[in-house]
């Protein structure tokens, strides 16, 4: 199995000539299917640069990307992309129903086909008794599990996450937290997770990446050795302080690097 | 809710009754105090210049020529005429200013290509445009109520080829990067993300347009020479305005009422298509 992503030498480049931004620059990464990987940075590391990139929504200006062993454009034409970002970006003018099977119309799923899987995808969510609900009348936490179960529902390889709980409260949150790694356990998809939130990261993740800005690369990889069962306790575990620690020290040496 | 919605008819129906009294009183009024003081700025209050409510009413309901049909009868077939007339030019118009819309969405260089001349076209006034319209068609003998509904779509439009342009590129570029992540094709994007963003700012300049296409088939009629729509009538009535102002009042009226069938027909079918909370105004 080739691995779900493969950067060599990725780099990019905004503007041309004087003016020219390196947002990203020889980024390495192997990830491999089934891991959960955070990329956490300050912010204008470039960290949602690259998983716009993994996402084949812009083109690396340098080295080698592949996704699932294919170029990104074919990935996302293979439909091996599930995304998810800060917004919900519902469309108000469909019940939460008819959002979940708003991809499943456009790869072609037949009528029943498409509402059986939009009620599993629901059950997953919870929001089973939501169906015929509209996007404002649910709170911020309850569109952001449509938005999620609407990428999952067409079983897609790779979901990339840009800051999803960054619009929440602290206790839907860290609600939300724990329904990923759920469905993350239940589906066994590959999941690249932006996140500011060092608790955040360390929490979710199986590997944590932390990048370095101007230019933005990965200047540290740290293992969540956790485990992969994971509840409230965790948060109070030792060990789960230590690796909170762990990667602010991270953080801090590539600040103080530059400084 | 049968219930609520009957009550809401009930309740638009005692607003809209509502201001035509208060309209009928100042009107009245307004006669009434100019005369008692003597006043005649702005408007003198004497029956040649401002005719009583009920006369213009009253004309309505008295023959057009001696003999014939009541004046009522024979101007609400000639604001058929011109609804027809309108809603032909309306389609035309709506159907091109979406179409150009569309592609000017999809296409930057079209837009940058066509889009003055889109603008410079509604600087040229229509009493110019219409002329060329009427030679134009008689030469390849389209119909005459044809060539009026031309002149209504020319006034038509452009409302709708703004509108649609900026509903289409109002959804959030999440929105689209999360259909080009579907692999999404451009039709399916338009149509299950951008037609449907867009609608309530189309609905928005069909009202204008609407209300413009009656306009437009009104002054279209004119140069074409064609007789029993609203038009003819006005410029007549307006020739007669000194003998019989009533008459004239009476057909504005008509041609009033005919733009607010229209405009409603237009928010009847916004209010089955566009959910409350989406509409604009």
């Amino acid at each position: 199995m080739p691995p779900a992503v493969e950067a060599r030498g990725v780099g990019m480049v905004f503007g041309r000539g004087a003016e020219a931004i390196e947002a990203l620059k020889d980024i390495d990464l192997v990830l491999a299917p089934g891991d959960f990987a955070s990329l956490i940075g300050p912010s204008g590391c470039g960290k949602s640069t690259l998983l716009r990139l993994i996402g084949d929504l812009a083109t690396p200006s340098a080295g080698e990307l592949a996704i699932n062993g294919k170029t990104p454009e074919q990935a996302r034409l293979d439909r091996d992309y599930g995304m998810v970002f800060q917004s919900a970006t519902l469309l108000d003018w469909r019940n939460v129903k008819r959002n979940v099977e708003l991809p499943l119309e456009i790869m072609g799923f037949e009528s029943e086909a498409r509402a059986a899987k939009a009620q599993e995808m629901l059950a997953l969510v919870q929001l089973e008794h939501f169906a015929d609900h509209y996007p404002w009348q649910l709170s911020g936490g309850m569109q952001q599990r449509v938005a999620i179960a609407r990428a999952l529902a067409f079983n897609p390889s790779l979901l990339l996450m840009d800051e999803p709980f960054g619009a929440l409260d602290e206790m839907t949150r860290e609600l939300m937290q724990q329904e990923v790694l759920r469905i993350w356990e239940e589906t066994d998809t590959t999941v690249v997770f932006v996140t500011h939130s060092i608790p955040e990261a360390v929490f979710l993740s199986t590997r944590v990446l932390v990048m370095s800005s101007r230019p933005g690369w990965i200047s540290d990889e740290i293992t969540i050795d956790l485990g992969t069962k994971r509840e409230e306790d965790t948060r109070e575990a030792p060990r789960y302080f230590e690796l909170i620690t762990e990667v602010r020290e991270a953080l801090r040496r590539d600040e103080r690097g530059k400084a | 809710m049968a219930t609520r919605g009957m009550r809401r008819v009930t309740q638009s129906g005692l607003s809209i009754l509502g201001i035509v009294v208060v309209f009928v009183i100042l009107w009245e009024g307004y006669k009434f105090a100019w005369t008692a003081l003597e006043w005649s700025w702005p408007v003198r209050p004497d029956n040649r210049t401002i005719p009583h409510t009920w006369d213009i009413v009253g004309a309505l309901f008295q023959p057009a020529q001696r003999n014939g049909p009541l004046l009522l009868w024979v101007e609400l077939k000639a604001a058929l005429l011109t609804l027809r007339e309108a809603l032909v030019g309306f389609l035309i118009g709506g159907a091109i200013g979406f179409g150009l819309g569309v592609l000017f969405v999809r296409s930057t260089t079209a837009e940058r290509a066509f889009m003055p001349y889109v603008v410079a076209s509604q600087t040229v006034p229509i009493i110019a445009i219409a002329p060329m319209v009427v030679v134009w068609g008689g030469r390849l003998a389209v119909p005459q109520w044809l060539t009026v509904s031309l002149i209504a779509a020319y006034l038509t439009f452009f409302p709708v080829i703004i509108n649609t342009v900026r509903g289409l590129r109002s959804p959030e570029a999440t929105s689209m990067e999360l259909m080009r992540s579907y692999a999404s094709t451009p039709r399916e994007t338009l149509w299950k993300l951008q037609v449907p963003a867009a609608l309530p700012y189309i609905f928005t300049a069909l009202k204008v347009s609407a209300a413009a296409s009656v306009i437009g088939a009104i002054v279209g009629e004119l140069p074409a020479g064609f007789r029993g729509g609203l038009g003819r009538d006005l410029l007549q009535f307006s020739q007669q305005f000194t003998a019989a102002p009533q008459k004239l009042f009476a057909a504005v009226i008509l041609a009033g009422l005919a733009g607010i069938v229209f405009v409603g027909v237009i928010t009847f079918t916004e209010h089955r298509l566009v959910a409350a909370a989406r509409r604009q105004a």
